[in-house]
């Protein structure tokens, strides 16, 4: 196990450099004239060009400047956004807000997910069965420009039962609206495959075990079924983390929060090289951690499985 | 594990999410707010540096922080404020300006004829790389501070300008300096309205001409309100009443000025009761907005001018009746009501209406929708059979150029097509190479309220963004003659005349001037916009 876990994280470290390195000549493949996009659609003067690109070292080649990069990043200096703020800060400000949404949406999401998963499950074909089917598909079918100003409208503004956005120092109560809405994503997905893995494991020969020996149906389905039906379930939520964290820009730019996904937007859209590469690279370090923390879940849910 | 190990493993791991997820929410306190405050929404600035800030969110926070030497009138004179007097010589080339005694910074400092000399120096120098230096380039001395680069752009470091303050500025006494200018300018007194010219304090500056690192986060100015902590960045700039301010003394206690990543989330706000001024209600809510703000959504106009060049460097364009034709080919008020629902209006001259010395319809026939005329004239002029309109594909322009050119279309029997640029800055690079980019949309907004403003940078030979290359000796010698005129009403005429030739010559098309279109809660009134898409922070008050 020890070993293994120093293997993964060596693995990490390989995988952090090369990610980095791409996002960095992605964006120096795509950045224009950084210093234009900074003034907008107003005329610059040579000799603000000339300071500029010397503060940014815009005129080195791309290996002198991603040197310049690295060296800072290793030294724990994410460098300066073209706007002159410092990138840790603005990675301090968003991160927080961030992960409080997503954790927020797993937790609605793998709620009903699992809950819904499992009594569909064990009830195939009923009533309960179909509608959440056909509920699950009206949700996922619906993009989320769509479902995220839909939802702020009807529950935010008409009926006024949540705040209509949510601010960078958003309470609980806040961030529930948006929470939900991101969590729509990915709960129709976590919920077939609940369904999926519990009908499986309805059949399996343990069960059959287990009911024969007499235990009662909640202590099969709570402790034998469950137990390994949710290993695929893990993983999925795992892998959606880390989607949700990312791929939150709609959702932060609607209701309003300063996350990470709207600070991906920005820096794409001004061509600010060292903002984008900077969270590129903290989001690169989470998607890498909570996948070893999924594989090492596995461990715990299913003595079979072992590490070496 | 054995049991019923995933279900306390399950609960444990969401009870430590939902830990995470609240534990820094009940730190907050967004809607803590003063009694007599009120809130404005804004994008996040790109700077609270008065040198440094050329957008309008950036100037609305400072305009609440600093209190400037002039502001303008209804007829967009300017008349002094901080200053207690603005005078010149005959030449209009050096300009006394003596300040009022008793203001104060918010720290308590005094301010001085130093305080401004000092900012002015500051925001000039080149190295410094303040956006808003080009406003100093009038005064004597500006050419002096820049660097230039010897090599071209090679990575050789670029060598030191050859001063480090502007010669042009002497300090007479402690409340009161002289301003000498490169060239006589009567208009310069319009100038000094600008941002760039507010004074800096002394707790500003680290070094002699080194701004602080933290002046930025919570600017110290001379102005009615002071900022409370500092400007929270994606969140919030809370500013609160400074005691005893000498000048006018707004009706509210505080402004919270509430930063917002999208005018929809900021419309969903204001409509929600959670903010009480949107400056600009955004496009797509505007056919509601009618019904959902009714009286609460107002108009008031901006200098925002939008326009098409045409790239005179292309022959196809070099015949004026083609220009003509094409303009008179469009139908600028059906495009401004369909597209833009009547929140900006169709213009028929070559500077906005906000100016003093604008005259309705300069453009004349030429502005006037006529597609017969526009089509006997294209054919007589043999006119391209292809016409292309470039405009950059991330400002939203695509449903109005398109709707032009299904009007040219339409008008004239020729092919139209819009030509999407990702961004502006990939089109203009293409023009100065001179490639075939057919017609250039721009668009202006002004710095100061003078008909210069607009003649000089979008037509002059020379004018910073007349980037489809118009020239025509006549007209800059008229707006050159026009600066340098003894009294602003003379400098007028002549830019009147100036803009009579543009007319004639139809260099840019000229399509649609902005209004501010913005609503405001019922809790706040006498809600006014100026020229500079500012809220006027003077006049709102709370509704009683």
């Amino acid at each position: 196990m020890f070993r293994y876990i120093v293997r993964r994280l060596l693995q990490m470290v390989l995988t952090f450099f090369g990610a980095t390195f791409i996002v960095y000549a992605l964006m120096f493949a795509v950045q224009d004239d950084p210093i234009q996009a900074l003034v907008g659609e107003r005329p610059i003067t040579e000799s603000q060009r000339a300071a500029l690109t010397e503060r940014y070292h815009l005129d080195d080649n791309f290996f002198a400047q991603y040197w310049y990069y690295m060296k800072g990043l290793l030294t724990g200096d994410f460098g300066t956004s073209m706007t002159n703020r410092k990138v840790s800060s603005m990675l301090a400000d968003a991160w927080p807000v961030t992960m409080r949404l997503a954790l927020l949406a797993i937790v609605i999401a793998a709620t009903i997910a699992i809950l819904a998963g499992v009594v569909s499950g064990i009830r195939r074909g009923s009533i309960f069965d179909n509608a959440t089917l056909v509920i699950t598909l009206i949700v996922l079918a619906m993009p989320i420009v769509v479902l995220a100003p839909l939802a702020q409208l009807v529950f935010g503004i008409k009926l006024g039962w949540f705040p209509a956005t949510a601010g960078k120092n958003a309470t609980l109560w806040q961030l529930l609206l948006p929470a939900g809405v991101l969590a729509s994503l990915v709960v129709a997905t976590e919920l077939r495959v609940t369904r999926a893995s519990v009908a499986e494991n309805l059949r399996a020969d343990y069960v059959r075990t287990a009911r024969a020996k007499g235990l009662t149906g909640a202590r099969v389905i709570g402790v034998h079924v469950l137990r390994n039906s949710l290993i695929p379930v893990i993983t999925l939520i795992g892998v959606d983390l880390g989607a949700l964290m990312s791929g939150a820009i709609v959702t932060e730019k609607v209701f309003n929060i300063p996350g990470v996904g709207f600070n991906l937007f920005r820096g794409i859209r001004t061509e600010d090289g060292p903002l984008v590469v900077g969270f590129v690279s903290v989001l690169v370090i989470v998607f890498l951690v909570v996948n070893l923390v999924v594989d090492l879940l596995y461990a715990a849910l299913d003595p079979r499985i072992r590490y070496e | 594990m054995r049991g019923n190990g995933p279900w306390k493993m399950a609960a444990g791991a969401a009870a430590i999410a939902l830990l995470a997820a609240g534990c820094s929410g009940g730190s907050s306190d967004d809607d803590e707010t003063l009694p007599n405050a009120i809130s404005i929404g804004i994008v996040e600035p790109d700077s609270l540096i008065p040198s440094n800030t050329v957008e309008q969110n950036g100037s609305s926070v400072l305009a609440s922080l600093f209190y400037p030497l002039v502001r303008f009138d209804d007829n967009r004179k300017p008349y002094t404020v901080a200053a207690e007097s603005i005078t010149h010589d005959k030449a209009n080339k050096v300009w006394t300006i003596k300040i009022r005694p008793d203001f104060t910074f918010s720290n308590g400092e005094p301010v001085t004829a130093d305080n401004y000399i000092n900012a002015w120096n500051y925001g000039a120098y080149g190295p410094n790389a303040q956006l808003a230096s080009y406003f100093f380039s009038r005064i004597d001395g500006y050419a002096q501070m820049q660097s230039v680069d010897a090599d071209g752009d090679g990575p050789q470091k670029a060598p030191e300008p050859k001063a480090k303050k502007l010669s042009g500025l002497k300090k007479l006494t402690n409340t009161s300096f002289t301003v000498t200018l490169s060239a006589g300018f009567a208009g310069w007194e319009s100038v000094i309205g600008y941002d760039a010219f507010y004074p800096l304090p002394k707790a500003a500056f680290k070094a002699d001409g080194v701004l602080a690192d933290t002046y930025g986060d919570a600017p110290i100015g001379n102005g009615p309100f002071k900022v409370k902590g500092k400007w929270e960045h994606d969140s919030k700039i809370q500013v609160e009443k400074v005691a005893d301010f000498k000048g006018t003394v707004p009706k509210v206690d505080g402004i919270t000025w509430k930063i917002y990543q999208d005018l929809g989330a900021q419309y969903a706000d204001l409509l929600a009761g959670n903010l009480d001024v949107e400056t600009k209600v955004p496009i797509e809510s505007l056919a509601s907005a009618s019904g959902d703000l009714g009286a609460r959504l107002q108009k008031s106009p901006s200098s925002a001018f939008a326009f098409v060049g045409f790239p005179m460097y292309d022959p196809q364009y070099a015949n004026r009746d083609v220009r003509r034709a094409i303009s008179m080919a469009i139908n600028r008020g059906e495009m401004t009501d369909q597209i833009f629902l009547g929140s900006e209006t169709p213009a028929t001259s070559f500077v906005s209406p906000v100016v003093s010395g604008y005259r309705p319809n300069t453009c004349g026939d030429n502005c006037e929708y006529n597609p017969t005329k526009a089509k006997a004239l294209y054919a007589a002029a043999k006119g391209p059979t292809d016409i292309k309109v470039s405009y950059n594909a991330d400002g939203g322009h695509k449903a109005w150029v398109d709707a032009m050119c299904n009007q040219i279309k339409a008008s004239l029997g020729v092919n139209c097509t819009g030509s999407p640029e990702a961004k502006l800055s990939d089109l203009l690079k293409k023009v100065r190479a001179h490639k075939s980019v057919g017609l250039i949309r721009l668009a202006w907004a002004m710095d100061y309220p003078l008909m210069e403003n607009y003649l000089g940078p979008l037509y002059t030979t020379d004018g910073s963004s007349n980037y489809y290359g118009y020239t025509n000796t006549a007209f800059d010698s008229l707006v050159r003659e026009g600066s340098e005129a003894a009294t602003t009403d003379a400098a007028e005429k002549k830019w009147q005349q100036a803009e009579d030739i543009l007319a004639q010559d139809m260099p840019v098309l000229p399509l649609r001037f902005g209004q501010n279109v913005f609503g405001h809660s019922e809790k706040v009134t006498n809600v006014s916009m100026d020229l500079f898409q500012k809220v006027d922070i003077y006049k709102i008050e709370i509704a009683s």
